[in-house]
């Protein structure tokens, strides 16, 4: 039993005092870092295999596929004409179904718990946080696992011979491109999930997304109407980016495959910051 | 408008950190809070009272600024929670009903990444977090996970993690409840030396007891409506006679007892399983029962208490 040595009473500390002064708006406090620092410091606690999974499935996608079928499908045409090896063809595409995979696990599931289970999110509005911050340092956060997924994807291509331009390496800043425009979304839509087969839904849609837009085929198999569909997903403007960025050819079309992603994080971010302080500020 | 309070008064103009007036919040048609007014000088303690449902965690919610309100007005510091959310709520130390610690970090660091939200340096926090730990007596707990805390413990983290940023009101929601007795004591006590230490407390609670022990001033809330207000004593004091009476006749004589007993105190209440008589004398009022030749199962004279208020304005007791 003992007392408070200096007193948590008012205005003991000049840094207490300063943050309470400090002014901001009602939905951002300049403050991002503290939630990020909170996850890095509860990722060194979590449970790392279901982090190494998220890794492996696209390598062992490109090893069997890649290795596998590609000894059967010989070569192919890549963007821009020239002829590539069938893993060299579809090791891009992986590479943005992993920056997806990981965006996607650490925006939607995590955020789920966080949200419905550990009253995480009601915890830091209590605080001069606001929902802005909040978005912010989680989709940094799924941003993170993002980079560091396509930087060892890359690293695997490296290592079986299928980088051939030094442009290969621009894929890890688009494939962590490709991340923020998942994960700005799934948080936004994770917060209209409120069981677990819900959040099932999730997968349904990731899954076919996955397996159709052209990452193991090209585009031109499907009849028109199916190709218009295919192109209006993300994955597809992810896939055909990195693709085009590995072999180091760029058309018009870049362009639009960037663009598609800013414009998929503007509203993403828009659409979460909206439903948490829906969500926690009634 | 409530009145400033006598001590308030006595200083001079009081300074308000919280004034509410004609507060209310509405969802769908049902009004959670209707219209209710007060002001908190700073360093008072101040009780929302009402049983469950009555509107206190939502009257709390506005004043942090994580429920809007439907209307009238609300200032926090001077300032409208629902306009500068985050700068009202880094004056708060704000303790859910339910504890929301995060469960992910160790006991230590639950009280440093919740500094850090309220943009804390380390080279507080650190010091600061151990002294905290100290206060709320889990200092061997440090580095243990969470969720090996018993529901005491973590109350007290909780507490504890709601004064890193050293506010200068600490809105308590429910504090003490689903605490065995001594866990409840500690936790009291605790508070009682943030009061010294001129912390303004909000508190809400339907342990008219805790009421009486921790708060200077207090409302009586049912159904989002102020029934009452003033320190414990003086709510005692106009609305319930000093001591009261409490007799058992068997569950099926309690209700057809009244007229017997008519006369006795100043006043008679009938509960489902006893009668309580409202009396300045309680041993008197007991004899005269005697006298009467009534024979109660058990008898029992007390003080008057808060819950003997809250029958009085409501007709029905604060726990069911």
């Amino acid at each position: 039993m003992s007392a408070v040595t200096t007193g948590p009473g008012p205005a003991s500390h000049s840094v207490t005092e300063a943050a309470r002064n400090r002014h901001f708006g009602p939905l951002y406090s300049r403050n991002v870092r503290a939630v990020i620092a909170r996850g890095l410091m509860a990722t060194k606690s979590s449970n790392w295999m279901v982090m190494l999974s998220g890794f492996f499935e696209p390598v062992l996608y490109l090893i069997s596929m890649g290795v596998g079928l590609g000894a059967i499908v010989g070569s192919v045409q890549g963007p821009g004409g020239g002829e590539i090896s069938y893993a060299a063809y579809i090791a891009p595409a992986l590479l943005a179904v992993s920056a997806m995979n990981g965006a996607v696990y650490d925006s939607t599931w995590n955020v789920f718990f966080k949200m419905n289970f550990a009253k995480l999110y009601q915890g830091m509005l209590y605080t001069s946080l606001g929902p802005l911050d909040v978005a912010m340092g989680e989709i940094f956060l799924a941003l993170l696992r993002g980079l560091m997924y396509a930087t060892g994807f890359t690293a695997v291509m490296g290592l079986m011979g299928l980088i051939t331009t030094p442009w290969a390496i621009l894929m890890i800043p688009a494939a962590v491109l490709i991340a923020f425009g998942f994960a700005s979304f799934g948080m936004g839509i994770t917060s209209y999930m409120k069981t677990f087969q819900q959040m099932d839904w999730i997968n349904f849609v990731m899954l076919p997304m996955f397996l159709f837009s052209a990452t193991f085929y090209p585009l031109s198999v499907y009849p028109q109407p199916i190709q218009w569909f295919i192109q209006a997903m993300p994955l597809w403007h992810g896939v055909e980016l990195l693709r085009q960025i590995s072999v180091g050819v760029f058309t018009p079309a870049t362009a639009v495959h960037i663009g598609y992603y800013l414009v998929m994080i503007v509203l993403g971010v828009l659409l979460t910051t909206g439903r948490l302080r829906k969500l926690f500020l009634k | 408008m409530s009145t400033p309070n006598s001590s308030a008064a006595a200083t001079g103009a009081p300074q308000y950190v919280i004034t509410a007036e004609n507060l209310t919040k509405r969802y769908g048609d049902v009004a959670a809070v209707d219209g209710i007014s007060f002001s908190v000088p700073a360093g008072e303690a101040f009780g929302l009272l009402g049983p469950n449902g009555a509107g206190k965690s939502t009257t709390m919610k506005m004043i942090g600024g994580v429920s809007q309100r439907t209307s009238g007005t609300l200032r926090i510091m001077g300032l409208d929670p629902d306009q500068n959310g985050p700068e009202v709520r880094a004056h708060l130390g704000v303790v859910p009903q339910q504890d929301n610690l995060d469960e992910e970090l160790k006991v230590r660091d639950n009280l440093l990444v919740y500094g850090r939200y309220f943009g804390l340096p380390m080279s507080y926090l650190k010091p600061k977090a151990d002294e905290l730990l100290e206060f709320a007596q889990l200092t061997d707990k440090a580095k243990s996970k969470v969720d090996a805390l018993s529901g005491g413990m973590k109350r007290r983290l909780t507490i504890a993690r709601s004064l890193i940023n050293e506010p200068r009101i600490l809105l308590l929601d429910e504090p003490t409840t689903g605490l065995d007795p001594q866990a409840r004591h500690i936790l009291w006590d605790r508070l009682f030396r943030l009061k010294e230490q001129g912390v303004t407390l909000i508190l809400t609670t339907h342990y008219m007891d805790e009421a009486e022990q921790l708060c200077d001033r207090l409302i009586v809330v049912d159904k989002g409506k102020i029934m009452a207000e003033g320190s414990p004593a003086s709510l005692i004091r106009e609305y319930s006679t000093r001591e009261v009476l409490e007799l058992r006749f068997g569950s099926e004589r309690n209700a057809t007892i009244g007229a017997e007993l008519e006369g006795i105190g100043e006043r008679l209440e009938t509960l489902p399983d006893r009668v309580l008589i409202y009396a300045h004398d309680g041993e008197a009022a007991l004899e005269e029962v005697s006298a009467r030749g009534l024979r109660p199962v058990t008898s029992l004279v007390r003080r008057s208490s808060l819950e003997d208020v809250f029958l009085r304005l409501t007709g029905r007791s604060l726990v069911d």
